[in-house]
């Protein structure tokens, strides 16, 4: 789990803000074949992978309680949809550590997937009096399609933001330790052996 | 040590949800004026500018994806478009002759004529902000209270009517779309001028939208179009969507003929690219 410093917190805080505000402002207005990216469920995800189960669901909490304050809808229902996003990916980056470059594009669609399904139960849950329609599923799945698209540069983008935050990244460390040849076993054996 | 953390990392975890769920039931159990939808106004009364600054710095990039689509999409159009510039040719000459004879009958009967939307005090703003999810069809624009802007006028794109004005601020307003599940309008459709009541067909739909008429067995047909009534379906009181205002196409009707019948129409504007609008900040008219 990577340790919150101050650091980090105004980093993820910043990261937050933009991310919701640009979401409004910009990428809400661009459709694409009648749907539009949603940047917030990448944000946590790639947030919950690259600092854990912790900060990503306090992450999602904050993401989520800003977009429903500034888009003036119900408060709680984002946050709390957002908070399982955030805290998936961590725990998933804590038990499993999957490496890859192709991880944030599976995770990313996994995370938009719940959030889409996540966020549709809560408003039928809350008493949306319309049916679901075919229109609604497609903009589910075209948003899902262009999220996946997003997911890597986003993730690169949110890494390469947190990287100077990050002092104890484990798989980092653990790949220095085996290039620079200081903890393998292999590179020890004579060392060992003597 | 592990232990701790993982007590530590549930404890959290349990708390978050805690505050979700409480935030959750406390906004829903409140008024409109209570504490939190203070909080919730006044944070957004506070980010209104950076959003509208936002909103005009990224403005290029809109525009830049919006051509794609723009482009893309006109060539589909571009054969139906030629078959209905082919349809609105006859109107035209039909029209014609129809408003000659209109301004005879009005210079007869010492008639205005329709009203202008300049009587209705339109504002134009621009759009700042786009719900970013589809469950909520709204926007926010940059013009609020200051500007005359008050809760339910109606406003307007370059097409037709698009939602009412659900929340104002000094310097922005919150619209919501008449795509949105909360959305009744009160309505008139075809030549017969059958009344009924425009909602959506279904939630984050924007290109359906359905009309229950009031009558029994009332006849409409497919093209004809649909705008709004001017007066509540309740007891005739004038409405704040003005007399007129065109919603849209009748493209289908469910159980034609019968007692449930159901006509779902498209709407004019097109609801998923709102760049600038009208808001009519005098909706009853120049009397009021």
């Amino acid at each position: 789990m990577t340790a919150l410093t101050v650091s980090l917190l105004a980093r993820l805080a910043v990261l937050g803000v933009l991310g919701v505000v640009v979401q409004t402002a910009a990428v809400s207005q661009l459709p694409i074949a009648g749907a539009n990216a949603d940047l917030s469920p990448l944000l946590v995800m790639a947030v919950g992978l690259l600092c854990g189960s912790l900060a990503g669901g306090a992450f999602g909490f904050g993401v989520g309680l800003f977009a429903d304050v500034v888009s003036l809808q119900t408060l709680g229902v984002s946050s709390l949809v957002l908070l399982a996003v955030g805290y998936g990916a961590g725990r998933l980056r804590e038990a499993r550590d999957p490496e890859g470059t192709l991880v944030p594009l599976a995770v990313g669609a996994a995370a938009t997937l719940a959030f889409g399904i996540g966020f549709a139960i809560m408003q039928f849950l809350l008493g949306v009096d319309a049916p679901l329609s075919w229109t609604l599923i497609r903009q589910l799945l075209v948003t899902l399609l262009i999220n996946t698209l997003l997911a890597v540069p986003i993730y690169a983008l949110v890494r390469r933001w947190l990287h100077a935050a990050m002092p104890d990244d484990p798989r980092r460390r653990r790949r220095r330790a085996y290039t620079t040849g200081g903890l393998s076993p292999l590179s020890r054996g004579p060392e060992l052996r003597r | 040590m592990y232990d701790k953390t993982v007590r530590r990392r549930r404890a959290v975890l349990g708390l978050l949800v805690a505050c979700s769920l409480v935030l959750l039931t406390a906004y829903f159990g409140e008024s409109g004026g209570g504490t939190l939808h203070s909080i919730q106004r006044g944070t957004s009364e506070i980010l209104n500018p950076v959003q509208e600054g936002a909103s005009r710095a990224l403005k290029p990039v809109r525009d830049l994806f919006g051509w794609f689509g723009d482009t893309i999409a006109a060539k589909g159009q571009v054969q139906e478009l030629r078959s209905e510039r082919d349809r609105l040719r006859s109107e035209v000459l039909r029209n014609e002759v129809r408003k000659d004879e209109y301004d005879r009958l009005s210079k007869l009967l010492e008639l205005d004529g329709a009203l202008g939307l300049d009587d209705y005090g339109p504002k134009t703003g621009r759009v700042i902000f786009q719900s970013a999810t589809v469950w909520y069809a709204t926007i926010r624009v940059d013009k609020g209270s200051d500007d005359g802007v008050e809760v339910g006028h109606p406003v307007l794109n370059e097409e037709a009517l698009i939602g009412r004005v659900s929340e104002v601020f000094s310097g922005a307003a919150q619209v919501t779309l008449i795509t949105d599940t909360t959305m009744k309008v009160p309505a008139r459709a075809g030549a017969r001028q059958e009344f009924g009541i425009v909602e959506p067909a279904s939630a984050g739909n924007p290109t359906n939208l359905v009309m229950s008429l009031m009558q029994p067995g009332a006849r409409v047909s497919v093209g004809e179009r649909v705008v709004t009534r001017g007066t509540e379906p309740d007891d005739r009181r004038q409405s704040l969507y003005p007399v007129g205002l065109p919603i849209g196409a009748i493209t289908r009707i469910e159980n034609e003929g019968t007692d449930t019948q159901r006509v779902h129409l498209r709407p004019f504007a097109d609801l998923r690219s709102l760049d600038f609008v009208q808001i009519l900040t005098r909706p009853r008219g120049p009397r009021t």
